[in-house]
């Protein structure tokens, strides 16, 4: 049990997620979350302002149950299979941290110096969450998919266009954590 | 009832990436920084077991729950898209430390201000459904 409560090394989660991807092909579907937010859009009627969003959203409502499970699953894994260790960064990262101002994580799985509803309207909290997410959520469907779909479901299935796409990931995210996060945080 | 057993493959997804640690903002910089094997070995294992098994799908020619040949679909191959998509949504990986999924399970987690990380990324699917006839692909 003291191994259920710990945080679960890689050699477990990674295989654990592949097992995921096969139970979804196993069920006749994919394993691709982004496409829960394509969906949304198209019950919200998005379908009347952009045909993108014109198709029968109702085939695609076992991934918005889908996303409920994980949101349950988040829900069940903090607060019944989780004990009070903390997230053991390298030494190396949390010194790169503190030159942004970013305090040594303690149980929060996020900075709460960033992420909290008091920093929202301020420049930081607008450039990380409403524009961080408005990348996140532009460019997966932009590439034609997230980290599940390309890569893992499209690097999985050997997809040239899932290894650029991934490629594309890490050239966005190093800009990000290279010069924008310096800039803005240091 | 037909739905149950997607949203229990959801529920197991969700304590594995917050067993794994996957959702953390942390970790998704240690990751950008080579900091860490971590997230490397995560996805890594994953996609080495992944290959395997598609390859075991694709050649024994397994079926479905319905019967039916597991169909696998090749993604769209767009080079331009693939890559400049990729791009801004690295950007935004690095920003907000959670892809999607990571975005609902933080939800569950109780750090209900990624609801504000969710609506922005919705907005960011409907502009690109705007855009997308006028965007290079």
């Amino acid at each position: 049990m003291d191994q259920i409560l710990a945080p679960w090394p890689w050699f477990v989660v990674g295989p654990l997620i592949t097992l995921v991807m096969f139970i979804m092909l196993y069920f006749g579907r994919t394993f691709a979350i982004s496409s829960s937010l394509r969906t949304v859009c198209a019950i919200g009627g998005a379908g009347k302002i952009a045909g993108f969003f014109k198709y029968d959203w109702r085939s695609q409502i076992w991934n918005l149950v889908f996303i409920g499970g994980t949101i349950i699953g988040g829900f069940i894994a903090s607060n019944y299979l989780s004990d009070d260790s903390h997230i053991i960064l390298s030494r190396s990262t949390i010194e790169t941290l503190a030159d942004w101002s970013i305090s040594e994580p303690t149980k929060a799985l996020v900075p709460t110096e960033i992420f909290s509803w008091d920093s929202l309207f301020t420049l930081n909290g607008i450039i990380f969450m409403i524009l961080g997410g408005f990348l996140v959520g532009f460019g997966a469907r932009y590439a034609g998919g997230c980290t599940s779909g390309h890569a893992i479901s499209g690097l999985s299935n050997l997809q040239v266009p899932s290894l650029i796409a991934v490629v594309g990931f890490f050239i966005g995210g190093m800009i990000t954590t290279y010069f924008l996060l310096p800039f803005i945080l240091g | 009832m037909k739905f149950l057993k997607f949203l229990i493959t959801g529920v197991f997804f969700g304590i594995v990436l917050t067993k794994g640690q996957v959702i953390s903002w942390y970790r998704i910089q240690e990751m950008f920084l080579f900091d860490s094997f971590h997230m490397y070995g995560v996805i890594g294992s994953a996609v080495a077991l992944g290959i395997i098994v598609i390859q075991l799908i694709k050649r024994r020619e397994l079926k479905s729950i319905n019967g039916e040949k597991i169909n696998i679909p090749d993604k769209d191959n767009k080079i331009i898209s693939s890559l400049i998509g990729g791009i801004i949504f690295g950007l935004g990986w690095s920003f907000t430390g959670a892809c999607p999924g990571p975005i609902f399970i933080l939800i569950g987690n109780g750090m209900y201000i990624f609801i504000v990380v969710l609506i922005s990324a919705l907005v960011g699917t409907f502009t690109y459904g705007i855009l997308k006839s006028r965007l290079p692909h």
